[in-house]
């Protein structure tokens, strides 16, 4: 090929890429899509549906009440993607969604998935609001477009350590982790606080999101002695821990995070769950500003909430609020009316600091008792 | 030392349960030289379909014992997971006996999937509990705690280890298998029907499969349509590791495989002072096979020709 004929080619996929790019942005198309991310495969479909669900709510009835933006009727279409709570999943269909042109993102549900996923986002300047992603380190990247509706693993951390050590008397405190992101920010956290509050780690261990096996571990820590055994991860790792913990005669309390903190713990590990405490950030359902109406609507739809619907249900409203405000879905536009946010959601008031992180963020402690999550109480997180 | 004990314990229960997992992977190797990938699958749908009738009797009839439920869901899960196997062999691996050997392996894979697929849509994304109907009663031995379950589980591994062996080396079809391990044309050429024989062993494989996955959700407490991967690989290592095609070696490489998870993830972190932690277990589990596959590539009890069924 002649440099000739090269540059006409260059100059007509220059027109032809040219032509393609207006009408998707600003022609007379009204459909604006929305993405939304989470395990919706493997050990964490019930939790990434979940959320789905959650976002799906949401979008309906913002479609149904009839949203007008910029002068024109606007409708939202839903693009939820399978990130199978695996990074490298997530960047990948995270690129597929920025491919397919959606204006902003609710997800992902997992901090492993959301911090990698975060910078495809930041790259292409699409908002990501995730529900339930609460690794220090998500928004502490510095990206403009990253936000959270749920109190971070700092603040969870902080509040956990010391209910550890001040409330509940554990002055010898094992550590498990499951590897992930979310696991071992939180159990770091969580140790560094129970420290400075005058407590023992005397074990850390490891094991990983799949296992079910974890004699060998708790066996390790029975001859420890401690407390108090804190595991950083989520319900399907944590029932079988707890009912081990209880074939291994050990007399040691659970503490959990908001992974744990869930209907299935108590359904997957039975009578054993009885006593087990675990932290939620955010208010119970029922203390919520909007819990009740809200848990009518969901499970009149989609049955049992699992956990972070609520979240993700006010993520996509905070999404939406921010657009209406900028009168436009244009993502260069709205980014900036994000940081002014301050949203009275199902969750409560909604509002970001420099980071993208909520403000004030509430942090509940529950025990089960007789069968069920039992408030013991809520703390406000220093932030 | 009574921690030593006690995992001991540990690792001799899950060692049992891999032991039965891999039987079924040595044993199709052995005959087929064919890694049947979907074997830990079948032990998922074992483990699904029992509970799906022990939950149907316990909201059925309440009153039941539980050994008596369990006892229905076992009775049902391994018929299904037989039936499965034989279904499987049928369909996807005997149309491809004489293809080249990647082929069958990539089919493998698949049905996999597909069975993983089919336990999504039955019963769905979420795990389900096993129901607390099994008595739940520990005893105390030297400091170590040892539970019914547990108990039961490696009773019942040893005896069907053992009546295993005795169908393989005391049978008619056990010697059957045992000459077209050796060689499939002679052995047709002998009488030997190949083809029963071959879809004995998967159903033989698929039972022991089914016992498997009964065991693994009642000592967890529960099942989920993605529980028989990782099982199915852990399996597979220990078949390797004991000598694939090599029926003493599975029951071998199970055990061991057990014991290296346990003690490993139980020492590791206090030997090196913290150097290494428990989440080295399967590095270390895994360390142990790749070692003993450069000294004897054949794994531990794996002979090159003879006697591999």
């Amino acid at each position: 090929m002649t440099g000739h004929t090269l540059g006409w080619v260059v100059v007509a996929a220059a027109l032809v890429a040219g032509c393609g790019d207006k009408p998707q942005q600003n022609g007379d198309n009204d459909v604006v899509l929305i993405g939304q991310v989470s395990p919706l495969t493997g050990p964490q479909a019930h939790l990434g549906k979940d959320n789905e669900n959650g976002v799906r709510l949401a979008l309906d009835e913002i479609n149904a009440a009839g949203l007008t933006l910029g002068g024109k009727k606007v409708m939202l279409e839903l693009k939820s993607e399978d990130d199978a709570a695996d990074p490298k999943t997530a960047t990948t269909v995270a690129q597929k969604l920025v491919d397919e042109g959606v204006v902003g993102v609710i997800g992902h549900l997992n901090s492993g998935s959301t911090i990698p996923a975060s910078k495809i986002y930041s790259d292409n300047a699409i908002p990501q609001i995730s529900p339930s992603a609460t690794a220090v380190a998500y928004t502490a990247s510095g990206f403009q477009t990253a936000y959270r509706v749920m109190t971070n693993d700092a603040q969870q951390g902080t509040v956990l350590g010391n209910f550890a050590v001040t409330k509940l008397g554990a002055k010898k405190i094992a550590i498990i982790d499951d590897r992930t992101a979310y696991g071992q920010g939180l159990a770091d956290e969580v140790e560094k606080a129970a420290k400075a509050a005058g407590g023992e780690v005397v074990a850390r261990e490891y094991t990983s999101d799949r296992s079910t096996d974890f004699m060998a571990i708790l066996t390790s820590i029975k001859g420890k002695a401690p407390d108090l055994v804190f595991f950083g991860g989520m319900d399907p790792q944590a029932a079988p821990m707890i009912k081990q913990m209880k074939q291994l005669g050990m007399q040691a309390k659970f503490l959990g995070g908001d992974g744990a903190q869930t209907p299935k713990l108590i359904e997957l590990a039975g009578a054993d769950a009885e006593g087990a405490l675990a932290s939620n950030p955010g208010l119970p359902l029922d203390a919520m500003p909007g819990g009740s109406a809200f848990k009518a609507k969901f499970e009149a739809k989609y049955g049992k909430i699992q956990n972070y619907s609520p979240y993700a249900y006010d993520a996509m409203h905070v999404l939406i609020d921010a657009m209406k405000r900028a009168d436009s879905s244009d993502p260069a536009k709205y980014l900036a009316e994000l940081p002014k946010t301050d949203y009275q959601g199902v969750t409560g008031r909604i509002r970001f600091d420099a980071k993208g992180d909520i403000t004030g963020g509430a942090v509940t402690l529950y025990q089960v008792k007789d069968g069920k999550w039992q408030t013991l109480e809520t703390v406000q997180s220093g932030n | 030392m009574d921690i030593f004990l006690q995992q001991l314990i540990n690792g001799l229960v899950l060692g049992s349960v891999y032991a039965l997992v891999a039987l079924g992977y040595t044993m199709v190797y052995g005959i087929l030289e064919l890694i049947n990938f979907a074997h830990g699958e079948i032990t998922m749908m074992g483990a699904m379909v029992s509970l799906a009738v022990i939950g149907a009797l316990a909201l059925a009839a309440p009153g039941l014992p539980g050994v008596l439920v369990l006892g229905a869901g076992l009775a049902v899960a391994i018929p299904v997971c037989m039936a499965l196997g034989l279904l499987i062999e049928r369909v996807a691996y005997r149309p491809l006996r004489h293809a080249p050997r990647l082929a069958p392996l990539i089919t493998a894979i698949g049905v996999s999937i597909i069975l993983q697929n089919i336990a999504m849509l039955i019963w769905g994304k979420q795990y389900i509990p096993f129901p607390a109907i099994l008595p739940q009663g520990r005893h105390e031995i030297l400091g170590a705690s040892i539970s019914d379950t547990q108990i039961a589980i490696l009773v019942l591994a040893v005896l069907i280890m053992m009546t295993l062996i005795l169908v393989v080396q005391k049978t008619r079809l056990g010697r059957a298998m045992r000459a077209t391990a050796q060689s499939r044309q002679v052995a047709s050429l002998m009488g030997v029907d190949v083809n029963r024989v071959i879809a004995s062993t998967f159903v033989i494989g698929s039972a022991l499969a089914a016992v498997a996955g009964v065991m693994v959700s009642a000592y967890y407490g529960l099942a989920h349509y993605y529980m028989g991967f990782l099982l199915g690989l852990k399996a597979f290592s220990a078949a390797v590791l004991g000598g694939i095609g090599n029926l003493g070696g599975a029951m071998l490489g199970g055990l061991l495989l057990g014991l290296i998870e346990s003690f490993g993830a139980g020492y590791i972190g206090d030997l090196t002072g913290g150097f290494l932690g428990s989440h080295y277990q399967d590095v270390f589990a895994f360390f142990v096979l790749i070692a003993v596959l450069v000294f004897r590539p054949s794994g531990l009890l794996g002979a090159r020709v003879v006697e591999r069924a």
